[in-house]
């Protein structure tokens, strides 16, 4: 039995256009440990995903259907102070937006000694000496005197550590990071990058990472899971995913990744808009924007095959898996891409897919 | 920066701005038409015996800018002499009449926040649902009754009619339990409508700041419901509040004018009907200076209590 384990997951958010399924049958599992990456673009409902898994949708969002089993108990099933007792202790998150997760009127210190206080039996000043040694860790200097900042006398990069403290505050067992550097300059990306690499290598903390950036993915994680309009196109463990991607929508995503030596002017990216999730197109949702779409792709729908074999795969999540017709043997001229891997010196990590041209 | 200095830095501000008040204060004696001495006898004919000695009395016989430091020491001193339509002592009168407003003014303030802030949260987490739709009735029908025809209705139902209450104010102390009684009324009329703004404005604000990402977080992090709720929703949502309390605080004082007169309360409002009415601008000068320091002072409570709740405002 994995840590976490989503199944059939279904999100619904009800807005003036109508029913917008922003996940849709979404499967996945988390192992101890692991650091687990959830990619694709924006609006691909990877925010709905992993807000789900706390039951922390905002809006009007709502899981109409699946399950969410974490050790083994579905998390839609539990009571509020179970549920209560599951947040930040076991699984805890870290916003996008640092900045506007902390509360502005409390000091960061505060913020993060309540999760302590809430979740274990710790006294004022031993949460008090949990928070400081945590903002050392998180490689907050003077982490005594940072205590009673307030999240406004921190910056960008510092708001993100504190968040990163106070989601560790009670070792939990799954981390989620939803897109834990976007916004950031830079620099200060590669600081929380490395921090983020450091608790994946060391911690038993298993981490769901939710990001656009395939680079990201490429510095921290173990397994991918590429998310396209609210399902999982495309699950593979990391270098699999980056040297030999199975599905045109990972090509796409792998080329539109930028490198640090990019030398392109614009990057190529995928045409076409983000499908429209009121009415998701029929068949293989990509096919709009798929540069070796073919007519039965507009109404047969792929499943998530072994691209050797072309049958579904149960049980290993380590398998290399793709929803495209190609793999059970439907498209007539099948997919022709080519990667070119680029040996970078000062990357282990950023070789770049070229897409084929399409035909 | 901190708090100390804060409130140091916006007292020192409040001094420049007394000084505005009593200047405008001053000056309204001047502004009207006619001579100043008319004007504080209350336009009656006097003879020049007693003009020249009113004129004395207000140094209205030196210049302007004189006659505002002499006025403006009489006033730091309390000396606002004596009303010439009453004779009475100016100063004691205000004395005798302005605990009985903040009494009253200060009840009502605290009815309004006492039910306007519970009704507020309940309306903002319950949005929607029954409690919610009853709340916003409730609270546009209390903004909506005018405060005279409330307080009528109230005189006339518990007073007249059932008896429960004094028609007019026991002569009895104002701290005493027969006070406290007879104010019940005068306290819900009020109150009724700063109660309904108060709530009004506390819900709107709450919803929006549900929406805000620190509330998921805080949620994320396994805190029970009513600690989001009442530790960090909550002390953002009432930002706003403060504000329109401070000012209502303010506005109660003299909001009072009416209530008082269908209560026969012997506050500040009644008495500045009596003195507008008889032209009795001394004692018109002085209440005037008492609201304009109480609006002044309110809004210097409302800066204080504003950066003691929000870190970010002392900068
Ligand atoms: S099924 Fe067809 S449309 Fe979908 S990815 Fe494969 S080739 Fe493209």
């Amino acid at each position: 039995m994995a840590l976490l384990e989503v199944e059939d997951l279904v999100v619904q958010y009800y807005t003036d256009d109508g029913v917008v399924r922003a996940v849709d049958g979404l499967s996945y599992e988390i192992r101890a440990g692991e650091t687990v990456g959830l990619v694709g673009e924006s609006g691909a409902g990877k925010s709905a995903a992993s807000r789900a898994v706390l039951r922390l949708l905002d809006g009007t969002g709502e899981i109409v259907g699946g399950e969410i089993r974490f050790r083994g108990r579905d998390i839609r099933e539990l009571s509020a102070d179970d549920l209560q007792a599951i947040r930040g202790n076991e699984i805890a998150m870290v916003f996008q937006d640092a900045g506007a997760a902390l509360n502005p009127v409390y000091t960061v210190g505060e913020q993060i000694a309540e999760t302590i206080r809430v979740h274990e039996d710790a006294s004022d000043g031993e949460a008090r000496n949990r928070t400081i040694a945590l903002l050392d860790r998180v490689g907050i200097p003077n982490p005594a005197a940072r205590y009673a900042d307030y999240p406004h006398e921190f910056s960008g990069g510092m708001q993100q550590r504190a968040v990163i403290a106070m989601a560790l505050s009670c070792d939990p067992a799954v981390l989620i990071c939803d897109e834990p550097t976007t916004g950031l300059d830079v620099t200060v990306q590669a600081g929380i990058l490395e921090l983020l690499a450091e608790l994946a290598a060391k911690s038993e903390t298993a981490i769901q990472l939710v990001t656009h950036d395939l680079g990201v993915v490429a510095e921290l994680c173990d397994r991918v899971l590429v998310q396209y309009a609210g399902e999982i196109v495309e699950r593979a463990p990391v270098d699999e995913l980056y040297y030999d991607p199975k599905h045109p929508y990972t090509v796409g995503l792998l080329a539109a990744t930028p490198r640090l030596d990019d030398d392109r002017e614009r990057l190529p990216t995928i045409p076409r808009p983000a499908p429209d999730l009121v009415d998701p197109p029929t068949g293989c949702r990509f096919h709009p924007r798929c540069p070796y779409a073919e007519d039965c792709c507009a109404s047969r729908r792929p499943s998530l095959v072994d691209p050797v074999s072309g049958r579904p795969v149960d049980g290993d999540p380590e398998t290399h898996v793709a929803a495209c017709l190609e793999y059970t043997g439907d498209l007539e001229a099948g997919l022709d891409y080519e990667v070119q891997i680029r040996d970078d010196a000062d990357s282990n990590c950023r070789e770049r897919k070229q897409q084929g041209e399409p035909r | 920066m901190s708090l100390g200095r804060y409130v140091g830095r916006r007292l020192a501000v409040t001094v420049p701005v007394l000084f505005g008040v009593t200047a405008l204060t001053f000056s309204f004696v001047h502004l009207l038409p006619g001579d100043a001495v008319d004007a504080i006898v209350g336009f009656r004919a006097v003879s020049p015996a007693t003009e020249a000695a009113t004129r004395a009395e207000y140094h209205l016989d030196q210049p302007v800018w004189d006659q505002y430091l002499l006025w403006l020491r009489d006033a730091i001193t309390l000396e606002f002499g004596e009303s010439p339509v009453t004779g009475r002592d100016v100063s004691a009168t205000i004395g005798r009449r302005l605990p009985a407003t903040l009494a009253l003014g200060g009840a009502a303030w605290l009815l309004a926040l006492a039910i306007g802030i519970p009704a507020g949260i309940v309306a903002a987490v319950r949005a929607g649902e029954p409690a919610d739709e009853v709340g916003r009735l409730a609270a546009l029908a209390g903004i909506a009754t005018p405060n005279f025809w409330l307080g009528l209705i109230l005189l006339f139902v518990f007073s007249v009619r059932l008896g429960w209450f004094r028609v007019l104010p026991p002569d009895a102390p104002l701290v005493s339990l027969a006070t406290a009684k007879f104010l019940v009324l005068p306290t819900i009329t009020l109150g009724t409508a700063s109660a309904a703004l108060v709530m009004r404005l506390l819900r709107s604000s709450m919803r929006r700041e549900l929406d805000a990402t620190y509330v998921t977080a805080a949620r994320a992090k396994g805190l029970p419901e009513r600690t989001v709720i009442l530790k960090h929703v909550l002390r953002n949502a009432v930002l706003p509040v403060v504000t329109v309390a401070g000012l209502q605080l303010a506005f109660l004082v003299d909001g009072a004018v009416v209530v008082e007169g269908i209560f026969s309360w012997p506050g500040m409002g009644r008495l500045l009907v009596q003195s507008v009415l008889q032209r009795d601008y001394p004692v018109i000068q002085a209440i005037v200076l008492v609201i304009g320091i109480a609006i002044v002072l309110a809004n210097l409570l409302v800066d204080i209590v504003y950066a003691i709740l929000d870190p970010r405002i002392r900068y």
